[in-house]
């Protein structure tokens, strides 16, 4: 990949993770699923990058697809590198099951999951689920229960409601708690996917506040999400998918005040705060997409340009695949 | 209890509802000991867009259950159109039943995953015995006015997103032409494109038929632009 998007005043560091050409294929009976697609983009420390889109756009797969986490009907290629400091830079994809186990899952990358009721052990307390993981990450027997109380205060999780079982606790409380078990092995990288689905709005706000402060101590967040306002709150960068492509990728202030591809201005403008109108049109099946540009055919620019597929280039702040841009680059 | 936002319809005084609306009169719900909801009043007027807010566990959803007659208020009672419906339990006339819809916010725990999407929209249609060529004819105009094309149609909920399984219980809630439509939440797991359809869908449809929309959301800019009327549930 030739250009990053990159928040103002990052420092050129060596990204965290390095994501490039990732395509995940699922084979079905009949069909075949393009769930993601030449997708590349980095993270660096202490950045916070936003992944946004339409439900069924590949956005999920991407995190699954990091982590080793696909059903075996799946076909990874493409490269992904973290490089956490410290340890030997490793490629996750096609990585073996037993180094995924031992270095990346949890210890290297760790996973918000989108759906905390289910992804927590039904028949473990609280207590008992941290302090577990403490202890598969190097705590000792005698100090965890000390760090699990202290990890699930930073986390917002009352510890005098540890003791409680998972069926035992709101949708707000699991949510805290599945955030505090990613948190408890400190991984360089963080995927948090939907972490706020179900939510109130006070409890949006402290997920939220709790990754940006992730990411000011030098971790790295990928926050995978469809509530545009949440990325706009705390997102450094956002790459808008569509139809299992990066569309536009640029920091989150110019995303959202100045879009250059149409779809991303058509998810802005379908916000309540704006002129709160669908994006006319639907998106396309991910086993029949188009042999162009896949949003050509809901888009009001669309020319018989757009018959070829466009690149993912460099414009202006960030990057966008686009024919027909919104902004045209200023004139030399 | 009520916060009002200018252009507000009416502006009840409690316990004297007129008779027109969906309205709940000294509801009471406990949980367990826990009472939930206490001596409540809301009214929804035909044609109005009545946005519900509260804080979490303030019995918002359980207030639309109320409305919606799925839950017997421990007191208190719920008339439509200055009807009571105090004495009724689970066995509600069917005229009765089907003048209040409501929309959940997780749409894959709203649906039998055995039905096609087809058979989702027009389950209602077959509980009231509609003869199965008019409930087809009915369907598909149901699919057509909230975006399902004819494929989807065929797929059961596993096989499509949540985005499309929530305009498909959209249809369904407004396969009996609804006076009153409760929304729980409906939008929160969709993306703004799809949210900003489901509003648009609910509004129009609203239009047409003068119903009354009842909105339960937590964000304030969806409450802003959506809801005639905020109401404010304290907390429990």
């Amino acid at each position: 990949m030739t250009t990053t998007a990159l928040p103002a005043g990052t420092a050129l560091t060596s990204p965290l993770l390095a994501v490039d050409g990732l395509t995940v294929r699922f084979r079905l009976r009949d069909a075949v699923v393009h769930a993601v697609t030449d997708l590349s983009l980095t993270l660096r420390p202490g950045e916070l990058l936003a992944v946004v889109g339409e439900s069924g756009c590949g956005k999920s797969v991407l995190a699954h697809a990091l982590l080793g986490l696909l059903p075996g009907n799946a076909t990874v290629t493409g490269r992904a590198r973290l490089h956490a400091p410290g340890r030997r830079e490793a490629d996750l994809i096609g990585a073996g099951e037993r180094h995924l186990a031992r270095h990346v899952r949890g210890r290297g990358v760790g996973l918000v999951p989108q759906s905390p009721a289910t992804a927590l052990t039904p028949v473990r307390t609280g207590r008992r689920l941290l302090e577990e993981t403490l202890r598969a990450h190097g705590h000792t027997r005698r100090d965890a229960p000390a760090a699990a109380v202290r990890i699930a205060a930073d986390v917002g999780f009352d510890p005098a409601d540890l003791d409680r079982y998972p069926h035992e606790m709101s949708g707000g409380m699991a949510q805290r708690l599945a955030t505090a078990l990613a948190l408890a092995p400190d991984p360089p990288v963080l995927l948090a996917d939907e972490p706020t689905t179900g939510l109130d709005r006070p409890l949006v706000d402290h997920t939220l506040d709790l990754l940006r402060r992730r990411c000011d101590t030098g971790a790295a967040v990928l926050l995978i999400t469809h509530d545009l306002a949440a990325a706009r709150r705390v997102a450094d960068t956002v790459a808008v998918m569509y139809a299992s492509r990066i569309v536009e990728h640029r920091p989150a202030e110019a995303l959202f005040d100045d879009p250059a591809h149409p779809y991303t201005a058509g998810l802005l403008d379908a916000l309540p705060d704006r002129a709160f109108v669908p994006v006319p049109g639907h998106p396309p099946r991910l086993t029949d997409l188009p042999g162009g540009c896949a949003f050509a055919p809901r888009c009001a620019r669309a020319t018989d340009a757009c018959g070829t597929l466009p690149r993912l280039a460099a414009d202006g702040t960030g990057r966008v695949a686009c024919h027909h841009p919104l902004r045209e680059e200023a004139p030399a | 209890m009520t916060a009002t936002v200018p252009g507000a319809a009416d502006a009840v005084a409690p316990g004297a509802a007129p008779a027109g609306g969906l309205a709940a009169h000294q509801v009471c719900v406990a949980y367990g000991g826990q009472r939930v909801l206490d001596r409540v009043d809301l009214h929804v007027a035909p044609g109005e867009t009545v946005g519900l807010r509260g804080p979490s566990g303030s019995g918002k959803s359980t207030l639309a259950r109320v409305l919606a007659l799925l839950h017997a208020p421990d007191s208190g009672h719920v008339t439509i159109d200055g009807e009571p419906l105090g004495g009724v339990r689970h066995r509600l006339p069917a005229q009765l039943r089907t003048r209040v819809a409501i929309l959940f916010q997780s749409p894959r725990a709203a649906t039998d995953p055995r039905l096609s999407l087809a058979d989702v929209i027009a389950e209602p249609l077959r509980a009231t015995g509609t003869p199965r060529e008019q409930a087809a004819a009915r369907t598909a105009e149901l699919a057509d006015l909230v975006g399902l094309t004819p494929d989807l149609l065929t797929r059961r909920p596993h096989a499509v997103s949540d985005g499309q399984l929530q305009r498909a219980c959209l249809a369904r809630a407004l396969v009996h032409r609804p006076d009153y439509l409760l929304c729980d939440e409906a939008t929160a797991m969709l993306d703004a494109s799809t949210q900003a359809h489901v509003a648009a869908v609910v509004t129009d449809y609203q239009r047409r038929q003068g119903a009354g929309v009842l909105v339960i959301t937590h964000d304030p800019a969806l409450m802003k632009r959506w809801a005639t009327r905020v109401v404010d549930l304290p907390a429990a």
